[in-house]
């Protein structure tokens, strides 16, 4: 039961092959057993769990239940749940337990999910590995010497751990593509607006969105039809309908269109990744579609942009932490001044540290115009980039990260570990949706070694023919299928 | 445009950042790296080119000026690490 996919188990509920208690019971179960030395857990809420799959097996007795029912999910520890501790893997909101729900939650609760706790995650969501979290680093479950990837790592590794058939994310580099790369799922990250960040901790205003981690893109559909929308809470979110992107699935990718962009196969790309990448572009033309090369120009400047704006949200929107209304406080401050700058000294790690100085100095006088006003005006020729190449082409395609996982501890100066987010952080900047779908392992083995993912981009609200093309590849290959060996272990 | 230490203090302190002066030379270091890589941004030619706040290039809708809103003080501050009478304590500003 912990192997199967959201429709899978969907059927299986409806079938009466199990009830949705003891679906959540045995993936309780397996979370005490397995995550133990996984960590892809801060919090688990066996008490709310069971209450909701309660609400959901009565539902579904009335002839009530819908797609999601009953279905058990994980939550990234940055969508504020009420009642239930969110700290966004910091120690500042280690005593947080958030007074309302983030929107995301509120619709995936109202569709009926079961969410069995909060996942692991870079504090604040900064981070490539998931090494920089106040609970500790995720564990690879393909290879407990790896990364999970980050910053959704805990989100990313439960799912493939099987301990949860779905969770959710956030992306604002490449933090929902990355892990599901690195630990053998299907990530999506949707069109900046298309989901409401309402009650997500801000990390970057501009450039944040949730989305859904699966064992299959179908199951994304399904997700992001749940939690898509628009919301009077987010004024950044889009009034534009959603489509049914479980009904556009099936169409055939006779003529479709991809561009594999120059700038991102060259220097730096681990051959065996490469490998993957093109043998999966070689799947997608015998199913019809055509190949050629496009530019991207401005790619060498994504990054540099990226680690200006990013930071200078985060430091703006991190100041809310005051160590006065929520959140960690020092002890016995002698002064205003002191509690602050103590109680945030004490809250949070070394990362989000270095963010905040970056983001504080670059916005400083004398500097905005040379950094933060030129980032943004290269910001907007990388998404010209993008919306050029989409002129020619349908999709693009590329490596969601140049290597697969890397060992814990690896990477320990912090431009090296940025460097490591090249092909995913141009479309945060740019705001277009991309998939990560598995399409290989390193190592020369197919069971043996770490997984590698196949990145999909498409123009702005193209999510339908994203998971479409994701899908399509999905039922000419059996990537998706791989598990890892915790995965294989019953109870 | 090099960093100096006196650079990451004054950051520290407009960030309320409690750093001291051995944190400080840490971070000098990352924080020269990291900015001569967007230091790179310089090379490009972005004259006549608006910048980008939202990739969407949409502006802030406007609602209607009414109260939607309810009063959820007493929830909200059961997190708050020191209030008396629906008030937030911190050290004393003004003697």
């Amino acid at each position: 039961m912990h192997d199967k996919t959201l429709s899978e188990l969907a059927s299986a509920l409806d079938a009466g092959e199990f009830s949705s208690r003891e679906l959540a019971e045995t993936l309780l179960t397996r979370i005490d057993r397995f995550d133990g030395n996984l960590n892809s857990f801060i919090s688990v809420t066996p008490d709310q769990a069971l209450a909701a799959a309660d609400r959901a097996d009565a539902a579904r007795a009335r002839g009530e239940a819908g797609p999601l029912t009953g279905m058990p999910l994980a939550i990234k520890d940055l969508f504020c749940t009420e009642g239930v501790k969110t700290s966004a893997g910091s120690r500042m909101l280690d005593n947080f337990i958030s007074p309302y729900d983030a929107t995301v939650v509120e619709k995936l609760k109202a569709a009926g999910t079961v969410s069995l706790g909060k996942t692991n995650m870079d504090e604040f969501a900064m981070g490539s590995s998931n090494e920089n979290s106040f609970y500790g680093p995720v564990k690879n479950p393909w290879d407990t010497e790896a990364v999970p990837g980050g910053s959704s790592g805990g989100s990313a590794a439960a799912v493939a751990a099987g301990l949860v058939p779905a969770a959710m994310g956030t992306d604002t580099g490449g933090s929902i593509r990355q892990p599901a790369a690195f630990c053998g799922i299907t990530g999506l990250k949707p069109t900046y607006g298309r989901v409401s960040r309402y009650g997500m901790i801000a990390f970057a205003s501009s450039l944040d969105q949730a989305g859904p981690m699966a064992r299959t893109a179908e199951d994304c559909a399904l997700l992001l039809g749940a939690i898509a929308g628009h919301d009077l809470r987010d004024s950044t979110s889009v009034a534009r309908g959603v489509p049914d992107y479980i009904e556009e699935l099936a169409a055939p990718l006779n003529g479709l269109k991809i561009g594999l962009p120059r700038e991102y196969f060259g220097d730096g790309m681990d051959p065996e990744v490469e490998a993957a990448v093109r043998e999966a572009v070689k799947v997608y033309e015998s199913l019809g579609a055509t190949v050629r090369e496009v530019s991207l120009p401005h790619t060498h400047y994504a990054i540099p942009a990226y680690y200006v704006i990013a930071p200078a949200e985060a430091s703006s929107n991190l100041s809310r932490f005051d160590g006065v209304r929520f959140g960690h406080r020092c002890d016995n401050p002698e002064d205003l001044i002191d509690l602050y700058k103590r109680s945030r000294a004490e809250g949070f790690g070394e990362e989000v540290k270095r963010r905040i100085l970056i983001g504080t100095h670059t916005l400083s006088e004398g500097f905005f115009d040379a950094y933060y006003k030129k980032a943004q005006q290269v910001r907007r020729l990388i998404r010209q980039d993008f919306l050029d190449a989409f002129e020619e082409v349908d999709v693009l395609m590329s490596p969601a990260s140049p290597t697969p996982a890397f060992d814990l501890g690896a990477r320990k100066d912090p431009v090296s570990m940025y460097l490591q987010d090249i092909y995913t952080i141009a479309v945060n900047l740019a705001g277009i949706p991309g998939i990560s779908v598995p399409a290989g392992f390193s190592g020369g083995r197919p069971m043996g070694g770490r997984p590698i993912g196949l990145q999909i981009l498409g123009t702005h609200f193209a999510e339908a023919r994203l998971l479409n093309v994701a899908h399509q590849f999905q039922q000419a290959t059996d990537w998706h299928r791989r598990r890892p060996a915790i995965a294989e272990e019953t109870l | 445009m090099a960093l100096e230490h006196t650079d990451v203090l004054r950051a520290a302190h407009l960030a309320r950042l409690g750093l001291n002066d051995d944190e400080a030379r840490h971070y000098l270091e990352d924080l020269g790296r990291i900015l001569s890589m967007v230091d790179d941004l310089q090379a490009l030619d972005t004259r006549g080119v608006a910048p980008l706040a939202h990739p969407l290039d949409a502006t802030q809708r406007l609602r209607a000026d009414e109260v939607t809103e309810t009063d959820r003080r007493e929830q909200f501050q059961r997190c708050a690490p020191a209030v008396e009478n629906g008030l937030y304590l911190v050290p004393r500003v003004v003697e």
